[in-house]
């Protein structure tokens, strides 16, 4: 298949404001008894996306992937697709079908049986069915296990089916509930890709469920990060990372130092905070909807600090602090150095290793300088 | 690891408590003497009386038809009735039904007897039906006390069963009836079997219940049984009950193996 090449404005429909959304969620609501599972989630999800739904358990992601798939009914608000209000649709009658996290595969039918499920419920005539089944087959790379009982097929091969299973009806939606969940890590960086690409060759609109941030980073064309059965954050992979907007979001992706200050400059094109936990002043080069003396959040991200011996010619008198080396784990292709400050704040710092063997390189104990640029953090009010 | 010679007697010892008379019974049905207790040379002379006898050629035929329906009538009714108990988590009275349905697997077969054969008396009164005691009112009271059973072994079975199993076929396109049968039976077909079997061997068996329900005309062969005991035991029993041992043992091995096999060996994960 040939791809034209395109604008990265068309891969994006997001950020088209007049692009009509594929799946819509108006204020969804679901209670269990008293307690809000999912509480007035609103979302739009775009034709052939892969969108990440991100959280910790009990974050009311998997009961939101459960209203779409129609196994559970919102307790208000409407959930619309391809343009259908699908909100009271019993699942059978959706175009959307779904990944169990289990797998669900029925145990009393062999693989093929397994695809051929969704199909002979279709009432589709038997050669056709037939013919399907072999594509699927291929397209997960499972020739000749067709006649195999589930039993008979390890992790990684029952996820194959699964997927070939889900896939098998052409929905217009998939739901995907922590797919790569019971594989082992390496097995589910290479499933990783193949998904991605076959959800690309395939053009259907999947809905991933996961609690792996580095799954959700590396799948997602843009993802939900959940908190409480509300979204916290919506955005691509590199807007949740490097500009989160809660300190939620900055601390639940990835490693962060997070310290407070408070705001002594607020111009338009800088604002400067300064931070007891870091004995210095933090110059941040643009303007920030903040309040003179108003107490905030600042956080950075390991890779973005700067570790050196000299002190560094820091401009507008801030950006600089000092530490001793506290700890140092060594990952192979970056260090993680752990820096006391002076306040007895902590903060993290990673450097690559480019050089093999660096005999000149940091040790423990060592007094450092630390420093970063004026637009590397994040300021966050909530 | 070395048996210990403890172990070996107390073994041996359970199994003789249990099986010594009913070895001993087998042993004398093929005796050639019609005194029971005496000895005299082996003989199967006895299994030739038995298919002679009308009377319990007769009851025979009885019990294996009553035991066949009210067994079947238990798996049906005590399936529903697992089903509503394991799969609708909760609604009124359910506390009440599981510990209603599980009675009878304790209660005397003495006031169960008792009680369906007022219920009879009672509802033949009322309603005109069931007309006097007979066939009838042995299936039904056989399978009221077997359905028991088979929801115990029924609901063990479809609590294993995952429930996404059910969701997946029926995100799949199957209507909530087609998922019953297509996933839900299936799955949980040999529990039903072996739920069939249990209640098949427990009716066959069961003297004190058929004894108050029944009528003229429909001894079971174990009420036949119990009356030419009271006569006096002769060889002919022994023959009888070696056979009814035989089938009793090939129907609680059958549902055993069968409850072992419906547990997935390797239980996916």
């Amino acid at each position: 298949m040939v791809k034209n090449p395109q604008l990265a404005i068309d891969t994006r429909p997001w950020r088209d404001p007049t692009a009509t959304p594929f799946v819509r969620l108006r204020n969804v609501t679901k209670k269990f008894g008293d307690i809000f599972a999912v509480s007035d989630v609103s979302l739009d999800i775009y034709k052939s996306e892969l969108f990440c739904l991100l959280g910790g358990s009990g974050s009311g992601k998997s009961t939101l992937l459960r209203m779409l798939a129609g196994f559970e009914q919102p307790t208000a608000g409407t959930i619309e697709i391809d343009g259908q209000d699908m909100t009271h649709v019993p699942p059978y009658n959706r175009p959307v079908n779904m990944m169990f996290q289990s797998y669900a595969l029925f145990p009393h039918m062999n693989v093929e049986q397994n695809i051929a499920y969704g199909l002979k419920r279709d009432g589709l005539p038997r050669a056709e069915i037939a013919e399907r089944v072999a594509e699927l087959l291929t397209l997960v790379k499972l020739q000749g296990y067709g006649a195999r009982t589930p039993h008979q097929l390890s992790g990684g091969q029952r996820q194959r089916v699964a997927l070939a299973r889900a896939l098998a009806k052409r929905p217009k939606l998939l739901l995907l509930d922590e797919p790569l969940g019971a594989l082992d890590k390496k097995l589910r960086e290479e499933t990783q890709f193949e998904l991605v690409k076959i959800q690309e060759t395939l053009g259907v609109t999947f809905i991933v469920v996961t609690h792996d941030q580095e799954e959700a980073m590396s799948l997602a064309t843009r993802i939900g990060v959940m908190d409480q059965g509300e979204i916290a954050m919506i955005g691509e992979p590199t807007d949740i990372y490097e500009f989160p907007n809660s300190k939620f979001v900055a601390g639940f992706i990835g490693s962060v130092n997070m310290v407070e200050g408070v705001v002594t400059e607020d111009e338009p094109g800088h604002v400067r905070i300064r931070s007891e936990e870091l004995g210095c002043d933090i110059y941040v080069g643009h303007g920030v909807d903040c309040a003179p003396d108003q107490r905030l959040s600042w956080a950075i991200r390991p890779e973005k600090l700067a570790l050196s011996r000299e002190r560094p010619a820091g401009r507008f008198d801030a950006n600089v602090t000092q530490g001793t080396v506290e700890e140092i784990s060594y990952l192979g292709d970056v260090s993680v150095y752990q820096v006391l400050l002076a306040s007895g704040k902590r903060l993290r710092v990673t450097q690559t290793n480019t050089m093999r063997g660096n005999p000149d390189a940091i040790t423990w104990d060592e007094a450092v300088y630390l420093t970063w640029g004026d637009s590397a953090g994040s300021v966050l009010t909530v | 690891m070395r048996r210990s010679w403890f172990l070996t007697i107390a073994a041996t010892l359970g199994f003789a408590f249990l099986y010594a008379p009913i070895i001993s019974l087998v042993v004398f049905s093929f005796n050639e003497s019609s005194l029971v207790t005496v000895w005299s040379g082996f003989s199967t002379k006895w299994y030739g009386a038995l298919l002679a006898d009308p009377q319990i050629l007769g009851a025979a035929w009885l019990s294996l038809q009553v035991a066949f329906v009210a067994a079947t009538i238990a798996v049906v009714l005590g399936t529903l009735c697992a089903v509503a108990l394991v799969r609708f988590r909760r609604f009124r009275g359910r506390t009440m039904l599981a510990a209603t349905v599980a009675a009878p697997l304790v209660m005397p077969d003495v006031i169960t007897g008792l009680s369906l054969l007022l219920l009879f008396v009672a509802m033949e009164g009322i309603f005109g039906w069931p007309a006097g005691r007979g066939l009838m009112t042995i299936i039904i009271a056989h399978a009221t006390f077997c359905m028991a059973y088979v929801v115990v072994v029924v609901q063990s079975r479809l609590t294993d069963l995952d429930l996404s199993l059910e969701e997946a076929a029926m995100d799949l396109g199957a209507t909530p009836v087609r998922v019953f049968f297509d996933i839900t039976l299936p799955i949980i077909a040999p529990a039903l079997i072996s739920g069939w079997l249990l209640a098949f061997t427990l009716s066959l068996d069961d003297l004190v219940i058929a004894s108050f329900v029944s009528g003229p005309g429909s001894s079971t062969l174990p009420m036949v049984i119990f009356s030419k005991v009271r006569l006096g035991v002769s060889p002919d029993v022994n023959a009888l009950a070696t056979i009814i041992i035989g089938f009793v043992t090939l129907g609680v091995v059958a549902a055993t193996l069968l409850q072992r096999r419906s547990r997935p060996k390797h239980p996916l994960p």
